[in-house]
């Protein structure tokens, strides 16, 4: 299938309008130059969180205090938190590569609300303006760590408020967005797209969406009320007031533990548009896949007091989340038995794109299984607020979606910019961000189970040894996220002209010249088939 | 927009017929009065009285706002079902909130 003109129209890059230069990009409604812009936007601050974690490694270099203070330390896992979480993790791969390429795989010219859709950019940018302003401004960096957790939250002098507020704000970026692309997917496939001929990305977007829609708002009305609590003391979440602080953490992790999912299931739907791509086979379970993205987003929705065994809530309730926390663990190893099935047997090409996505299915594996190991309470118990809870997180969601995001902007570049990196710099670029990565975060695993509680900034020296291992694993881990970012950067200015396929891929994008042009399709695409339709395989 | 399901072409279910008239409009606000009375009412009984109201009446009030006020009533079953599904979804976190809150 083909879907190029005798008159090529010009690519999305190029200025046609009256405006040129950063004002065209800033009003912009198309797709794709809006996820560029979430691109930009979100691996500035990711680069900000990255510098954080770095200087707060550099502080357990030793066990005592030294280059900062305890509360400068405080402020920084808060920051570094709030940074990654909400300005990089979950909107990563929806908002990067949803935008740019949800409407290029269902065949549709663009979102079904584009202006809507640059607004989600600005509410984006502005709710990340206030954040960053949260910790120059009013009693200095919020010290509360990213939960914000009543009740110091609610009593502590550091500029809570606006953060929480930065916070809010993004919410409706997130909101907005789900309800964009749960009606592109609805309204604007392309004839003969019907729901199974999607591409499985699409069914992770479109399950996500639907959890960006019904999660965030009860976020947000949980912060509001603790900006009401902190302005007008109404007393909701205050103990001191007949107010109950657990259900603070009951309203925070309804949205934030699916908000996990938020972040994951794009992952695993980029993962599985690389796996076929490079296996050069169709995808194994297909159904099974998209069935379980939605069971993902549905039970994921339903564990979230996994993150409150310790807190003092009733034994019915303890047992009813660690056992739906052990069910959520089905769906998500259907989706990694399928990735492993469709290998196998694979006419495997091994590209930089498939050794990253091989290495989320480790890293997430150990992300998974940790996670499963928590669900059980006893061990909870033991191993609650330690490092191993900061190392499973991170194996999870950069592991996990971090890993995940760099594959697929691997997989995509060349159709996004139209050039090609060196696959050589990449290879070399991946060896020290995984052993790195490895270092720092299965370190953390061991000082977990030996009792390193988290978010102190000095340690015993029983921990001491680990804590080197893991700062080290850190300097590995950043020298290869330069590298790795460095070789992209340089492709993007000096790199070869990409081919319009440059990885024999079969979805719709790669039937599009590199880059995009403004209107994806010159005619939209009659759709006949499933979507990891490889030639010859069917032969 | 891509021709094919431009929203603007999409066919909206038509049914000015069936839009309610201020009769029914007037109805649905002397019940809306008169549920919001008997909240206040029960909230002075006692305690337990408001809760049960509120957790009885005010969703009953929303109800009829859905229904009439936002013309669900006059929706396609996709709406419907949305709406259920949201619905359903938030009762379900209310049943496993209260799992802790009715036991700690």
């Amino acid at each position: 299938m083909t879907t190029h003109a005798a008159t090529p129209q010009p690519s999305y890059l190029v200025d046609t309008g009256s405006r040129k230069g950063l004002l065209a990009w800033l009003t912009s409604t198309d797709h794709k130059r809006v996820g560029v812009l979430y691109l930009v936007s979100m691996l500035s601050f990711f680069f900000v969180g990255v510098g954080i974690g770095f200087v707060m490694r550099l502080v357990q270099l030793t066990p005592f205090q030294h280059l900062i203070t305890a509360r400068t330390y405080n402020a920084l896992f808060t920051v570094h938190g709030v940074i990654m979480i909400f300005l990089f993790v979950i909107p990563g791969l929806p908002a990067v590569f949803g935008n740019f390429f949800l409407p290029i795989l269902i065949g549709a010219k663009d979102v079904a609300f584009p202006r809507l859709n640059l607004a989600s950019w600005y509410f984006f940018m502005i709710g990340a303006t206030l954040a960053v302003l949260s910790l120059f401004t009013g009693g200095g960096a919020p010290d509360t760590g990213w939960t914000f957790y009543a009740p110091f939250s609610l009593k502590t002098g550091t500029n809570v408020s606006l953060a929480v507020f930065g916070a809010f704000v993004l919410g409706f970026s997130s909101m907005l967005t789900g309800i964009n692309f749960i009606t592109t997917i609805h309204r604007l496939r392309a004839p003969g797209m019907k729901w199974f001929r999607m591409p499985l990305m699409c069914w992770a977007l479109y399950s996500t969406s639907w959890i960006q829609l019904l999660a965030t708002p009860i976020l947000a009305i949980t912060l509001v009320l603790v900006i009401l609590e902190r302005f007008f003391g109404i007393g909701i979440f205050d103990p001191a007031k007949g107010g109950d602080p657990l259900l603070y953490q009951h309203l925070f992790w309804i949205y934030s533990h699916p908000a996990v999912y938020i972040m994951i299931l794009p992952a695993m739907g980029a993962i599985t548009e690389i796996i076929p791509t490079f296996a050069k086979r169709t995808i194994f379970g297909y159904k099974a896949i998209a069935f379980s993205s939605m069971a993902i987003a549905g039970v994921g929705s339903l564990v979230w007091a996994h993150h409150m065994f310790t807190s003092g809530m009733s034994n019915l309730a303890t047992m009813i989340f660690s056992l739906l926390t052990m069910i959520v663990a089905v769906p998500s190893a259907i989706k990694v038995f399928n990735w492993v099935a469709t290998l196998y047997k694979g006419s495997i090409d091994f590209q930089p794109p498939l050794l990253f996505a091989l290495t989320f299915i480790f890293l997430f594996a150990i992300g998974g299984l940790t996670g499963v190991m928590q669900g059980a309470l006893a061990i909870n118990v033991h191993i609650h607020d330690t490092y191993f809870i900061v190392g499973h997180f991170h194996y999870v969601m950069f592991g996990g979606t971090g890993f995940a995001f760099f594959a697929a902007l691997l997989y995509w570049f060349p159709k996004m910019f139209g050039k090609m990196y060196s696959k050589k710099a990449i290879y070399a670029a991946w060896f020290p961000m995984f052993i790195g990565f490895n270092m720092l975060y299965f370190g953390m695993l061991i000082l977990g189970m030996m009792g390193m509680p988290r978010r102190y900034f000095v340690h015993l020296p029983q921990f001491h040894t680990m804590h080197v291992v893991a700062t080290v694993g850190s300097w590995f881990l950043v020298l290869g996220l330069l590298a790795f970012f460095g070789t992209l950067l340089y492709a993007l200015f000096k790199g070869e002209k990409a081919e319009d396929n440059p990885w024999g891929g079969v979805t719709l994008e790669w039937t599009i010249p590199s880059p995009p042009p403004k209107e994806n399709f010159d005619t939209i695409p009659t759709i006949t088939h499933g979507p990891y339709h490889f030639e010859q395989e069917s032969q | 927009m891509s021709e094919h399901a431009d929203l603007n072409t999409v066919q909206q279910p038509e049914h000015p017929a069936e839009h309610p008239g201020y009769g029914t409009f007037i109805k649905v606000w002397v019940a809306l009065l008169i549920l919001t009375a008997g909240l206040v009412g029960m909230s002075h009984v006692s305690q337990t009285y408001a809760v049960w109201g509120l957790l009885t009446m005010t969703p009953l009030k929303a109800g009829l706002v859905f229904y009439f006020f936002m013309h669900l009533k006059y929706e396609g079953p996709l709406l419907k079902i949305v709406i259920l599904v949201t619905l359903g979804t938030l009762l379900i976190f209310f049943a496993l909130l209260f799992s802790d809150v009715a036991f700690h």
